[in-house]
């Protein structure tokens, strides 16, 4: 598994964007309940098709960043971010990660773990979070979204990969040094 | 299974981590302020993108709207005229009985206009965050307010944009008082609902069966950051808690906390 460096660099810039995203859209937070977030799913992404330091680089970061527009303690986000990469970077083998379904629910999984376990960091800090019964939508919304996001990112990533790399050689299985007689014996010159 | 690599990502992620949450607090703040940074470049293209469409919706409006517009701002300029005559001469009669009182003169606020430029990038907390910083003389614990009311409280103040707490986050605590009744309370952290960001919890000190639906709260200037008098909420509902000791009653908000795009900062 070597990605370019040009999808690694997209995937720092799609994030950079994702986390700037998530302080915007005012309407839709107004009328969702939720911020417009993508991470858990570029970071699930990440750790299916690209190598260990890279997903530990973009967990690290982007929980960063997010910590750092927000409320939050610095660093709060950065553990689960860096769990969900490691475990499914850990597993991205057993995991049927070019089948749309299984990206759909991977997507689905790590936008609910994600906020799940920010949520109970949080709530062992010294400050509150806000929540009540509305959080029982926001979780599932919030994991809903980056169940739509994770295949986005792959049909996504696999354009770019078209437009900017090398198209694989089509390889035939016939070869032009080689000459069938045919008659009555056939010979494969 | 785990590797070599596998270990060595973890310890040092665990070594950042650990690092993070034990720097001193204002360290760990002014790192933020330095990582939150590298969004500036989005902050800007967003207020440029924003001057960009107003200066251009300005140019698409119409000749005849905007003599409408204008005559419709004279006439409200004039009906303020007269209404700032009518507040002046009551804040002289003000300042005269608290000199009588020996009670120090309420100074004016002094406005300073700021715009929205973005919201927590979690669900978790109130706050959103403004043009104005350091630079611009804002300070930590500034009231911030729109025509309609309280919005909450300057928390944290970056060279060129602040953080503001919302009513109802909890590094935004407000004493407040019932207008009708002068039944005081506290503006509880809470969240009513995802889409009722408009509402918060008021825990009045003492069982009020007088405070009902439709009264005003406002500030009641106790507490020290938030002056007295500034309109936060309407009651929509009030109930009594603890076998009556105390009424707890739901607030709406009198500024759309959802829909914020331009606020005002107080400074002395």
């Amino acid at each position: 598994m070597n990605p370019p460096r040009l999808s690694i660099a997209f995937l720092f810039l799609l994030s950079w964007l994702g986390v700037f995203a998530q302080t915007q859209f005012a309407g839709f937070r107004e009328l969702l309940g939720v911020p417009f977030s993508i991470l858990p799913a570029l970071i699930a992404y990440s750790a299916l098709t690209h190598g260990l330091w890279t997903t530990t680089a973009l967990a690290v970061v982007t929980g960063l960043w997010v910590d750092s527009l927000s409320a939050s303690k610095l660093g709060v986000s950065v553990a689960p971010h860096f769990l969900l990469a490691l475990l499914l970077h850990l597993r991205s083998h057993l995991i049927l990660r070019d089948q749309r379904y299984a990206q759909f629910w991977i997507g689905f999984g790590s936008g609910a773990a994600i906020h799940v376990l920010v949520l109970l960091l949080l709530s062992a800090g010294q400050r509150e979070p806000l929540t009540g019964w509305a959080t029982f939508w926001q979780l599932p919304l919030l994991a809903l979204m980056n169940g739509v996001a994770c295949p986005a990112a792959f049909i996504l990533f696999d354009a770019l990969g078209l437009a900017f790399d090398y198209r694989p050689v089509f390889q035939s299985s016939f070869r032009n040094d080689r000459q069938t007689v045919r008659g009555r014996h056939d010979r494969i010159h | 299974m785990l590797k070599r690599p596998h270990y060595l990502a973890l310890g040092g992620t665990l070594v950042l981590l650990l690092a993070l949450l034990n720097l001193p607090a204002s360290v760990a703040e002014r790192l933020k302020l330095v990582v939150s940074g590298s969004f500036l470049p989005l902050f800007g293209l967003r207020s440029a993108t924003h001057s960009f469409l107003d200066r251009a919706s300005y140019q698409l409006l119409p000749r005849s709207v905007l003599i409408e517009e204008l005559v419709k701002a004279r006439l409200e300029i004039s009906d303020l005229q007269a209404t700032l005559l009518q507040s002046q001469e009551a804040l002289g009669e003000n300042a005269r009985l608290r000199a009588a009182l020996g009670n120090p003169p309420k100074g004016p606020w002094n406005r300073r206009f700021a715009r929205v430029i973005g919201r927590d990038s979690t669900t978790w907390w109130r706050t959103l965050r403004i043009d104005l910083g350091s630079r611009d003389g804002i300070q930590p614990n500034q009231v911030v307010m729109t025509a309609a009311g309280l919005v909450g409280r300057v928390s944290q103040v970056g060279l060129t944009h602040s953080d503001v707490a919302l009513v109802g986050d909890a590094e935004c605590g407000v004493s407040v008082v019932v207008r009708e009744t002068r039944d005081q309370g506290i503006i509880k952290a809470g969240q009513a609902s995802s889409s009722e960001g408009g509402y918060v919890e008021l825990s009045l000190l003492q069982n009020s069966p007088d405070v009902m639906a439709g009264q005003t709260i406002l500030t009641s200037g106790l507490g020290g950051v938030f002056p007295s008098g500034i309109p936060v909420g309407v009651i929509q509902d009030s109930r009594a808690m603890e076998g009556g000791l105390f009424t707890s009653a739901r607030v709406r908000l009198s500024a759309a906390l959802n829909r914020l795009e331009e606020v005002w900062v107080l400074q002395p």
